[in-house]
């Protein structure tokens, strides 16, 4: 770990099997902290397949994925973690979590790293404000005594309540769907259902948000409204991780791609130098590696 | 209606009733030849034991031309009608008087079910009071109460539940062989039977709740039979299909409802009379009944009763936010067997007397109907399907009247399921998802607006 100094995220030799198809193949990456990085690749490259493993939805075939919660200086007490057999450590400075060694729902509750989905999966039956509510979850459970507090109507439960209403409201102005609030979810145009999705997973309290695709199906102007969203959340100081095709939104809000084919990684780097890179656009044009060269040129041409 | 212009497409009167004589001839073609070979052709027995092949030509034909008639009425009359009615313009607004039932409906039921016990009193006397409380208010309170108990698996956690049934039998001999054996009191054993139904709640959840929908189904229908074989078969300690009898009766608070001169009347110097018994467990499985609607009530507005709903609607979203779906589904599985529990305890109670008979799958699909039936989800609508389902059975049994008409060898106890499948079939057709097939928000920012039943997930299991 050369330049560890800021790294949140890093993904070691990731290699994913299912039977015989090797989805990801060695895959080797960092996302830093307060940068957006970008995974991309043609469709079948394998992106989905790494968000899957790093929220724990998948548990990777190979490979160590580790998340640092504050300090940079608990990156040193990696090794000793990953030789201890268990699933998260107190450092120094932070703690570090081994993402492959936990089930999904700990991934976002302890490891606070909250995700979206390809295909939207909010709650349709619930109301936008319900949706927001449930992603307060873990908070609201505490504050209700586990239930108990709660159904026997002590006031602390109520006060929890009004506070993760109010956390709700400020982000319901924040992707202007207060006036919806108390429509059901999947009333709600598919523009709006992705922002509310975003703001569902950022009231989880997230130090990673990953992000499948958020501007497919998005028109030019709600895609660029997604761009200043995403924006204002790195600005938050959140770091953020980004499935996506629409290269508008990819160059212009990332702060560094990692591109993958066929689940190996062909490039790493800012989005200028990997727009150039030669095996990117072969891959995206679908060439054959010989003809890499003459296509780039004529690419340039 | 009058000020509208005339749909362009109507079709001409004449043409119209045409089509619905053809329609009408061609429904009692199909009716011929459906039962002609059911209804017209009878083989009976004569006495020299030889088959013999009559003809209910006139039955026949009856049956025929009232399945004719039946389809030319709705072709001229009730299919235009429904048409007209589809047309009309829907009303936004919830007209006054609406708003005002659906206001003061809850505090009206609970003050009827309250003064219920008096006023049959008042009505029919200490004679026949004995059956409209114990028949129609008690039996129809503890399906409800077990109604509500599996609307927190089914409708809020989306967990198809076939063998609900166990709870309540668990719940039933525990209170039987603990009451018997060591005589403690209805009032320690209530909790107790919770405890212990819950505790069977979570023991089955462990090992089935990785499976979804039709699997999870078959494998609590699966348990609900065991539990009932266990019981047929463990003759030492459960007494096998004889079931136990004798099963100590609650008492009012130490008095004990007897003739005695320490019993329930002879304190409070009235006549003695077993309708005081009644009256009392009325009150018992009211309080209890009450208290599940409550409990659940307030469940669906903690974060546990919104996080049930939301793992019906998408459990990999549940997930991804951090929601431990396993307990949830646990949680879930044990407050609707805890409420079963407290039923059957009490269903020992009042009975004095159990035996594996009472939980057999039909009352699993007696309570599962009654969910389905209300509207997954709703309180009011669950407890409108007890009324309807349990108390609509009982009146079938007292439908002597129709002896009058068909002769004294009708029994209408009989076509009970025929009609009650007939009953469900109209209601599926009307109604697909339940009486009250709307969702009501937990929270709301402004205004509590109902969701459409479209919007909201059955749950996969």
């Amino acid at each position: 770990m050369a330049d560890a100094a800021d790294i949140l995220l890093s993904v070691e030799h990731l290699t994913m099997r299912f039977g015989g198809l090797t989805a990801v193949d060695d895959l080797s990456f960092a996302a830093r902290q307060g940068e957006i990085t970008a995974l991309i690749g043609p469709n079948g490259a394998g992106k989905t397949t790494v968000f899957n493993c790093i929220t724990g939805f998948y548990k990777p075939s190979e490979g160590r994925l580790a998340l640092r919660h504050g300090d940079a200086s608990a990156w040193a007490a990696l090794e000793t973690l990953t030789a201890s057999g268990k699933r998260s450590g107190k450092a120094d400075g932070g703690a570090l979590y081994l993402l492959e060694r936990m089930p999904d729902y700990l991934v976002a509750q302890q490891a606070r790293v909250a995700r979206t989905f390809q295909n939207i999966r909010l709650f349709p039956g619930m109301t936008v404000l319900e949706n927001l509510m449930v992603a307060q979850h873990n908070r609201l459970m505490l504050a209700s005594g586990y239930t108990l507090l709660g159904v026997l109507g002590f006031p602390s439960y109520g006060a929890a309540e009004r506070a993760a209403i109010e956390r709700a409201r400020s982000w319901l102005d924040r992707i202007d769907l207060t006036a919806r609030a108390d429509d059901p979810a999947g009333d709600l145009p598919y523009g709006a259902q992705r922002r509310l999705e975003i703001a569902r997973a950022m009231l989880t309290e997230p130090v990673l948000l990953c992000l499948d695709e958020p501007a497919a199906g998005l028109n030019p102007r709600e895609s660029a409204e997604l761009n200043e969203l995403l924006l204002s959340i790195r600005a938050d100081g959140l770091s953020i991780l980004l499935i996506e095709h629409d290269m508008s939104v990819v160059m212009q809000i990332s702060d560094h791609i990692v591109v993958l084919d066929y689940g190996v990684k062909i490039a790493d780097g800012a989005p200028s130098a990997v727009r150039n890179d030669e095996k990117v656009i072969a891959a995206y044009l679908g060439v054959e590696d010989e003809d890499v060269a003459q296509v780039a040129a004529e690419v340039r041409a | 209606m009058a000020a509208r212009a005339q749909p362009a497409t109507k079709p001409h009167p004449r043409h119209h009733v045409t089509a619905a004589f053809r329609d009408a001839g061609m429904t009692a073609l199909i009716a011929l030849g459906v039962f002609l070979p059911l209804i017209g052709f009878q083989t009976v027995t004569n006495i020299r034991n030889e088959i013999v092949l009559t003809t209910r030509w006139p039955l026949l034909f009856t049956l025929v031309a009232i399945i004719g008639c039946g389809r030319l009425c709705y072709a001229l009359a009730i299919d235009p009608w429904l048409r007209r009615r589809a047309m009309k313009p829907v009303k936004a607004e919830v007209p006054a008087w609406r708003a005002a039932v659906g206001k003061w409906f809850v505090p009206f039921a609970i003050g009827f079910v309250i003064v219920y016990p008096p006023l049959v009193l008042g009505l029919v006397g200490f004679r026949g009071a004995l059956k409209w409380v114990d028949n129609f208010g008690i039996q129809i309170l503890i399906y409800m109460m077990l109604g509500w108990g599996l609307n927190i698996v089914v409708g809020l956690a989306g967990l198809l539940d076939l063998g609900y049934v166990a709870f309540y039998a668990v719940g039933a001999y525990s209170y039987a062989l603990l009451a018997k054996t060591f005589g403690f009191s209805f009032w320690i054993l209530l909790p107790l039977a919770g405890c212990l139904a819950s505790f069977w709640g979570i023991l089955l959840g462990f090992p089935v709740l990785r499976l979804r929908g039709d699997y999870l189904a078959i494998v609590t229908l699966a348990f609900g039979e065991i539990i009932r074989i266990v019981i047929v078969n463990f003759v030492a300690l459960t007494n096998g299909y004889a079931g136990i009898s004798g099963i100590p009766r609650p008492s009012f608070f130490g008095i004990p409802f007897n003739a005695d001169d320490d019993g329930f009347a002879a304190v409070f110097h009235l006549p003695f009379t077993p309708v005081y018994r009644t009256i009392f467990l009325y009150y018992v499985i009211l309080a209890l009944a009450l208290l599940t609607c409550y409990v659940t009530v307030r469940l669906r507005r903690l974060p546990v009763g919104r996080a049930w709903e939301a793992l019906r609607e998408d459990e990999i979203a549940c997930r991804s936010l951090g929601i431990n779906t396993t307990n949830t589904k646990l949680t879930a599985f044990a407050m609707g067997a805890m409420f079963a529990g407290f039923a059957g305890s009490f269903f020992a109670a009042r009975q004095g007397f159990i035996s594996p008979e009472s939980f057999t799958f039909l009352e699993s699909a007696t309570i599962l109907s009654i969910v389905v039936l209300g509207g997954m989800g709703s309180q009011i609508g669950v407890a409108t399907a007890a009324i309807v389902m349990i108390g609509g059975t009982e009146i079938m049994r007292n439908l002597d009247f129709l002896k009058d008409i068909f002769g004294p060898t009708f029994d209408p106890t009989q076509y009970r399921m025929l009609i009650f499948g007939f009953a469900m079939v109209l209601i599926m057709i009307w109604r697909p998802r339940g009486l009250i097939s709307t969702r009501s928000p937990s929270v709301f920012l402004k205004e509590r607006k109902s969701i459409s039943a479209d919007l909201v997930g059955e749950g996969h299991g």
